[in-house]
């Protein structure tokens, strides 16, 4: 069943055109690449499905829901998560509190709750705590729960990033680079840990570079050039792709 | 908060318990102004402390918590201290209206509209506007807080009202901070696009922060206007909400107990050097620049938050 579908997608940026009539499906359950070469519009795709930036022209459906039009916080609530390529987490905070955002949009206490403790909001409260701890414990943060983000190692400050999208209890979970920057055997945990996401049910797309990974995590992948889709299929298909393999190594010319 | 923290409160708050029983009327005015900035700043403390949202016109929301406590004290003859929550409402939609089509600018350029509203108030305030605020001279013959049949009068009375006000903001604004509230607004101050990417409405959350804050000014200025029986544009000029600023990020932007400390130092202390008159302002100036640059994250910044 198709959970996501990105229909005709444009976008421009002054006289770029930075995607350019991109169309494909994301099924529920799977976990999909995005990849091309760097300036190929893959973050820019993020950022129309999550709503920071509009379309000119296209439709987004997740879920049978039209994305295209919703502020960034509504389409969040409607199960969709992300990471960011230059990792985004509220550095002075410690990473309890950074996976306690994800957490917020299912709470429901405000400030007179807050002020005279409620009953109902102590609960929430410590509900919210023990599903944050939780998550910090699915990615392998128990131990630094209470350090303060910036202090996370690189690798960590991933993670947390992904423990954070996870408390918002996401249907799809969007990661962009999620391997960016980290050495061999992060990675390989990193590849262990989409794996047990996706366990949980959770379909992934996800921008990546770094091909062992792509090649071995995703069942499908979606190639971008330009802000245009060259190729569409499984890895093995991709791969062979006499388009693809031009675009990343360039035109073969002088055979 | 950890014992020592706990032992530390606990001294202070003794020590201002008994103050007014041995410090004369002039000393404890003084503190009564260190407290009412107190809630003034603490109040900024959640839009630009908390949130990170640069408010540099909070002087137009204390006075129209001032004005609006006045006017109905005078004309209306509402008791003064009845007036509190209605001055505090008025203050805080105030600035829902005046932040709503601003809130979305970023650092500097919110800073500068944030001024303009300071001046338009003041203005305002000046120029008698609807004919009810009675120009430059303001509006006197405020009556004095009759609190249960006992009237206050004296600062020493002023005090146990000002600062029991300080003590249940801080009472209450400690707990706000422990909560689903006070961590949106940190996220908002940390990185909106990840908080907004978190499902954390940023846009509602910055008006929340800019009425809840001008909510506290708002009542801070009722009992300012209670206090003074009389009050008028000057002491809601521009200076004044660089004072309040001043304290917040002197403190330690987000820090309570800074905010409080900032409060003391930047109002107590100008007091306390009277004799050097005008030189002492030079000095001031000069403990500012140094302040920022030996230690721009505040004098007590914000800890995090133990959990358990």
């Amino acid at each position: 069943m198709t959970l996501l579908s990105l229909q005709q997608l444009t976008k421009t940026f002054g006289g770029l055109t930075a995607v350019n009539n991109v169309s494909f499906n994301v099924d529920e359950g799977a976990v999909v690449g995005l990849i091309g070469p760097n300036g190929a519009g893959k973050t820019t795709v993020f950022n129309l499905i999550t709503g920071n930036y509009q379309p000119d022209r296209g439709q987004i459906t997740f879920a049978e829901c039209e994305l295209v039009g919703l502020r960034t916080h509504r389409i969040i609530t409607l199960g969709i998560a992300r990471t960011f390529q230059n990792i985004r987490l509220f550095q002075q905070l410690s990473a309890l509190e950074n996976v306690l955002a994800g957490c917020h949009y299912r709470m429901r206490g405000g400030i007179l709750s807050a002020m005279l403790r409620l009953p109902a909001q102590q609960r929430e409260e410590a509900d919210a705590i023990a599903r944050a701890l939780r998550e910090l414990e699915f990615v392998g943060l128990s131990e630094q729960a209470l350090t303060v983000a910036k202090n996370l190692a690189y690798g960590d400050q991933r993670r947390l990033e992904i423990a954070r999208a996870l408390a918002t209890q996401p249907r799809l979970l969007i990661l962009d680079e999620p391997a960016g920057g980290m050495n061999e055997q992060e990675t390989e945990a990193l590849i262990g840990l989409i794996g047990r996401i996706k366990a949980r049910g959770i379909t992934l797309l996800l921008i990546e570079h770094d091909m062992r990974l792509v090649m071995r995590a995703c069942e499908k992948l979606v190639v971008l050039e330009y802000g245009g889709k060259i190729a569409e299929g499984s890895p093995d298909q991709v791969r062979r792709d006499p388009r693809v393999i031009e675009a990343y190594l360039g035109a073969g010319d002088d055979e | 908060m950890n014992r020592i923290d706990g032992w530390i409160a606990g001294l202070c708050a003794a020590l201002l318990l008994v103050a007014p029983l041995l410090l004369n009327a002039y000393w404890v005015d003084v503190l009564n102004s260190v407290g009412l900035y107190a809630l003034l700043a603490l109040g900024l403390n959640l839009i630009l402390g908390e949130a990170g949202l640069f408010n540099m016109g909070h002087a137009a929301f204390y006075a129209m918590g001032a004005y609006t406590a006045a006017i109905l004290n005078t004309r209306y003859q509402i008791p003064i201290l009845w007036t509190l929550p209605l001055s505090g409402l008025v203050a805080g939609l105030f600035a829902l209206a005046v932040a709503r089509p601003v809130v979305h600018l970023r650092g500097d350029y919110l800073l500068i509209v944030t001024i303009g509203v300071g001046e338009i108030v003041r203005i305002a305030l000046v120029n008698d506007v609807f004919g009810i605020t009675g120009g430059a001279n303001g509006i006197f013959g405020i009556s004095r807080p009759n609190f249960f049949g006992f009237i206050i009068r004296q600062p020493q009375q002023f005090f146990y009202l000002i600062w029991g006000f300080v003590a249940l903001t801080i009472f209450l604004l400690l707990r706000l901070k422990q909560s689903r509230f006070g961590r949106a607004l940190n996220y908002l101050r940390e990185d909106a696009v990840a908080a907004e990417g978190s499902g954390i409405n940023t846009a509602y959350y910055k008006l929340a922060a800019f009425g809840l804050g001008a909510f506290w000014a708002g009542m801070a200025g009722c009992l300012f206007a209670a206090k003074m029986t009389i009050i008028s544009p000057e002491s809601f000029s521009f200076w004044e909400s660089v004072m309040l600023f001043m304290i917040v990020i002197l403190g330690g932007a987000g820090s309570i107990p800074g905010v409080l400390l900032a409060a003391f130092l930047v109002i107590g202390l100008p007091e306390l050097f009277r004799e050097f008159s005008s030189a002492r302002m030079l000095v001031f100036g000069l403990v500012m620049m140094v302040m920022m640059v030996v230690r721009p994250q505040g004098l007590l910044p914000a800890r995090g938050r133990r959990f358990g």
